[in-house]
């Protein structure tokens, strides 16, 4: 079991430090995001009340669009040099390889969530500070939801010749439930609501979501890399 | 032989769906409420009960591929799916024309048409999917996980949107409530020459991805000369 959280680690940091390095995905998820909520001022009164109604829809809708960037990064950067081949033949189990790039992917879409998600409070005049740590613990859950689906297919498409198309439409009809409790809770959140009320149902939601396909992913990830 | 058997069922589901047709038409009495257009559920339920059975063959099937590597259940899988599809397509227009009639809309948020939908997208992603791979035992491998995959997301995707719909009422709520046995007893009766026809389809199909299976081995071995 030590084993396997010290490959997971090293896995996670092996590509942080490549992603730090080159900051590929990074500077283009965290451009994307900003240009898809300067877009959204075009789309209704970026000033209305009603923006906070419609505020968690429109954050996971961006945070699920700029996820689709790096999670599409996360494999397919293993394919020049073979080194996913490498990766593969290594003593590291595909459940670790699994576990530590989703990692590394949850920690790079919060990176990217932590900086859009203040510039979209700025814009669209939805205070958000005094409500961060539910928030943030919302970020994480759904974050994670994202994370692991998109990972999973991430590696399930790395061999595909339209592996950028492939992507975004099978993994977004998968993670609607995760998007949906994300989306209800942030609304609440930002509503001035606590996470016990109307929101509980939908926190348990999705970290039911967050178990059931971590255990999937983790258990198939093997068939998946490996075959 | 097998094609005996073939036409033997598909001669018994078209005979049984005559005779249903013509209970439905002329026996039976319109709805109380709905009217002529009701008898639409005979054909717009067992479609979609059709379809989940398809999709539920396709978990099977494609579980037991990933544990015996036997290709014949790949073959399987992408048939039931397909078929699947087909019903689950039958039973969206079937609805929308229903709803057209007594909801005045082709189409309202409902959990149920919402998660078909949801549910038709997935699987139509995995038919997708097996296209863009061209090796045959990756493309099984791949395509058994996306359908076990999807087959746990449904339900779940029903239950959020159905909470989700409830936290806000809608004026459009799913009508009947209860129902005459004789309409109970012809949905069933419906059901046989329908799921008949989903066996045919799939029969014939399996038999297709089979020999296409063979021909592309027969093209890679020319190839290798």
């Amino acid at each position: 079991m030590r084993l396997f959280f010290r490959q997971t680690l090293t896995i996670a940091l092996k590509d942080l430090r490549s992603e730090i390095r080159t900051k590929e995905a990074l500077n283009a998820s965290v451009s994307f995001s900003i240009v898809i909520l300067l877009l959204f001022s075009f789309a209704f009164e970026p000033t209305s009340e009603e923006t906070r109604l419609i505020a968690g829809g429109l954050l996971w809708m961006v945070f699920a669009f700029a996820g689709a960037l790096i999670l599409n990064r996360s494999f397919a950067r293993e394919l020049i040099n073979d080194c996913l081949d490498a990766l593969v033949s290594s003593p590291t189990p595909g459940s670790a390889l699994f576990t530590g790039k989703a990692l590394s992917n949850l920690v790079l879409l919060l990176v990217v969530e932590l900086i859009s998600f203040p510039v979209f409070g700025i814009f669209y005049n939805v205070p958000w500070v005094f409500q961060l740590p539910s928030l943030l613990v919302v970020m994480v859950l759904g974050t994670w939801g994202i994370v692991v689906i998109g990972t999973m297919f991430s590696a399930m498409t790395v061999n595909l010749r339209l592996r950028e198309l492939m992507l975004p439409i099978l993994v977004y009809p998968i993670m609607i439930p995760c998007l949906m409790a994300a989306i209800q809770c942030t609304t609440a959140l930002l509503g001035g609501q606590a996470l016990t009320g109307d929101a509980a149902p939908w926190l348990r939601l999705l970290i039911g979501f967050d178990i059931i396909f971590s255990i999937l992913a983790v258990a198939l990830s093997d068939t998946v890399l490996v075959g | 032989m097998r094609k005996q058997v073939l036409f033997v069922l598909s001669a018994i589901a078209a005979l049984l769906l005559l005779r249903n047709l013509y209970v439905m038409l002329v026996n039976l009495p319109d709805e109380a409420q709905q009217g002529p257009i009701f008898r639409i559920i005979f054909f717009h339920v067992p479609a979609a009960w059709t379809a989940f059975l398809g999709f539920f063959v396709a978990l099977i099937s494609s579980v037991i591929y990933l544990v015996s590597k036997n290709m014949k259940y790949d073959a399987l899988a992408v048939a039931v799916t397909e078929v699947g599809l087909a019903f689950g397509a039958a039973n969206l227009v079937s609805g929308m024309i229903w709803g057209r009639q007594i909801w005045g809309i082709w189409w309202t948020w409902d959990p149920r048409l919402t998660s078909m939908l949801v549910c038709e997208m997935l699987y139509a992603g995995y038919l997708m999917l097996r296209r863009a791979i061209d090796d045959p035992t990756q493309r099984a491998r791949i395509s058994a996980v996306l359908s076990i995959f999807a087959f746990v997301d449904v339900p779940i995707v029903f239950f959020s949107i159905k909470w989700w719909r409830t936290q806000h009422p809608q004026p459009v709520v799913w009508g009947g409530g209860s129902m005459d046995p004789s309409y109970w007893n012809m949905l069933f009766l419906n059901w046989i020459p329908v799921i008949l026809l989903g066996v045919v389809m799939v029969a014939i199909r399996m038999r297709q991805e089979n020999i296409h299976r063979e021909v592309e081995a027969l093209r890679r071995y020319a190839h290798g000369f």
